[in-house]
């Protein structure tokens, strides 16, 4: 427990006290805001619809880009050979890695609050759908960073980290869409409809919290951490 | 140097590594290698670059898994224990990877929380650590703006922010100017007098200097080990006693191989004003020299030089890593047939 402390206070750490950090909340900010205000000038409704509809495609990129370094770069650098020496499990490690990208990914969406506060200022946004949106981005973007991490382990080079778990994310995110429903077995689409993160997402955005959705972000979690440690306990036998 | 070749009869080893091998692809890296290391001891890891040093110590931690064989530290598997045995060991591995982007309180403070230090006791082990190490001077820095040298003894301190019965450096001094480099193995001497420690180099002086047991490793065996005396003895095949005389050549070489104690005896060449030179080889080095001496005056040589040789560690260590022991072996002995 202590490791997964301390490994998540030097990851977090580690992303404010670096350029890369600002950079990134920086761009999520502005990329974010101006793609809500585009839209919601120009459909004039007081609604955060727009917003969370973008972020699922926001996330894509972003998160991807939040998770790269966390072990390729401990590869490349050669502090593996120290991390992995410690008398700390991978399980631990893995935890307090994720843990620290999501309370970094967490800060962002919280930096987000200018819209929701634009929104109910001029109109009367439902609290339902805002809630749930918000901690649909959450899962949302957890499910997206225990995705990158787990590519950030399975290699050293931070750029294929970054496309590896760009693809996995875009794959999970569009299963579940008609586009792909229509062109597989009847059979099949009920699976895919499920294993699709984009319809959990929606359903948790329109403020229905189901066990259903919190089950299935938390076995995609808990799938691609698992996964992740596996990479780097499989290391050792290389 | 003090010599703990023996070791005390029943005290069971800290480190017993039995048997252990590793492949990577079709390269055997490490070839069942088993050495014990007993408490106390500095054992030099000497063998060429890729020779298997690191791979042996990258097992002995828990960082790579062997394909065959296992090992213990401190009566734990790193099979079964690894947790074990990683909180029993501090380990520098090779050119010292560190965080960069951490400040070097910062870095030791992360360490010793992994490490599982009691929290009331972190900052007094930290400081403890910035003395030892040296490291008062730098402390308003990143790890990233350092020196190599200054990042080396970060790189230890991380390693013995414990205080582990055990360290395991990987090429402690490589990358360090000369003054750095006795500055570390100083620390390291220190160290030794209260711990067991491992240290892989290839570097010979640096065994010497900081040694009480030699291992050499090369192309993933361990092809012998001793203290660097009798390393050095065993690589003479005795000891080697040179010297420079004017007699006549042949009649010199005549009389010299009658010696009792000469075994070889080999005609090194002519030097100045018909001086002639030889080196002998013989098991007991002091006795050679007496005959040596006698012989030269009951036959009224002139004697210009008697000396005493002992084999480096480097010639143990070429002989054994590139095969010139038989060569050299077999040239005496046409010589001496000659």
């Amino acid at each position: 427990m202590r490791a997964v402390i301390s490994v998540l206070g030097k990851e977090f750490r580690s992303y404010l006290g670096s350029p890369a950090g600002f950079v990134f909340l920086t761009a999520f900010l502005a990329l974010s805001s101006w793609l809500f205000f585009r839209l919601f000038f120009l459909l004039g409704q007081a609604s955060m619809r727009p917003f969370f509809a973008v972020m699922p495609w926001l996330f894509l990129f972003f998160v991807p880009a939040a998770a790269m370094r966390m072990w390729a770069e401990e590869r490349k650098l050669g502090t593996d050979e120290i991390l992995l020496t410690l008398p700390a499990t991978e399980g631990s490690l893995v935890v307090g890695k994720f843990l620290a990208g999501l309370a970094f990914l967490a800060l962002a969406i919280a930096l987000t609050f200018p819209v929701p506060i634009v929104v109910s200022l001029v109109g009367n946004p439902d609290p339902g759908p805002l809630i749930g949106g918000y901690l649909g981005l959450v899962l949302l973007g957890a499910a997206y960073l225990s995705i990158g991490l787990f590519a950030s382990s399975i290699t050293e080079n931070q750029i294929v980290a970054f496309i590896v778990a760009t693809a996995l994310c875009f794959a999970l995110l569009i299963v579940g869409e008609d586009v792909v429903l229509v062109a597989v077995p009847a059979r099949l689409a009920p699976v895919l409809r499920y294993l699709g993160l984009q319809q959990h997402f929606a359903s948790i955005a329109r403020g229905v919290i189901d066990t259903r959705d919190l089950v299935y972000y938390g076995s995609v979690i808990a799938l691609f951490l698992s996964l992740n440690a596996r990479a780097v306990e499989s290391r050792k036998w290389r | 140097m003090t010599s703990t070749g023996v070791h005390p009869v029943g005290r069971p080893p800290v480190i017993d590594i039995r048997g252990i091998t590793k492949r990577f692809g079709a390269t055997t890296a490490v070839d069942d290698v088993s050495f014990r290391v007993h408490a106390g001891e500095v054992v030099g890891f000497l063998g060429p670059n890729a020779a298997g040093k690191t791979t042996t110590m990258r097992v002995l931690t828990c960082f790579l898994a062997p394909d065959a064989g296992t090992a213990a530290v401190a009566g734990f598997d790193i099979h079964d224990d690894p947790l074990e045995v990683r909180r029993r060991i501090g380990y520098l591995p090779e050119s010292a990877p560190l965080y960069l982007d951490m400040g070097v309180i910062e870095h030791l403070r992360f360490i010793a929380e992994m490490r599982g230090l009691p929290r009331d006791s972190i900052d007094g082990r930290v400081r403890e650590m910035i003395d030892v190490c040296g490291l008062g001077g730098v402390l308003a820095k990143d790890v990233g703006e350092l020196s190599k040298g200054y990042r080396q003894r970060v790189g230890l301190a991380v390693t013995m922010i414990h205080d582990p019965e055990i360290l395991v450096l990987d090429e402690p001094t490589t990358g360090l100017d000369p003054s750095q480099i006795i500055e570390i193995r100083e620390l390291i001497r220190g160290i030794g007098r209260e711990k067991t420690v491992i240290l892989s180099t290839h570097i010979l002086p640096e065994v010497e200097a900081t040694s009480t047991r030699v291992l050499i490793i090369n192309e993933g065996r361990i092809v012998a080990t001793g203290t660097p005396g009798e390393l050095a003895s065993m690589a003479m095949g005795g000891e080697r006693v040179r010297i420079s005389l004017r007699a006549p050549r042949e009649e010199a070489r005549g009389l010299l191989e009658t010696l009792p104690r000469a075994s070889v005896v080999e005609a090194l060449g002519d030097g100045e004003d018909g001086f002639q030179e030889f080196a002998l080889s013989g098991d007991d080095g002091v006795a050679l020299t007496d005959e040596v001496f006698d012989l030269a005056r009951e036959r009224g040589w002139r004697l210009r030089e008697l000396k005493r040789e002992r084999a480096t560690l480097e010639d143990v260590f070429l002989r054994l890593t590139t095969g010139d022991a038989e060569e050299d072996g077999s040239e005496s002995a046409k010589e001496r047939e000659q």
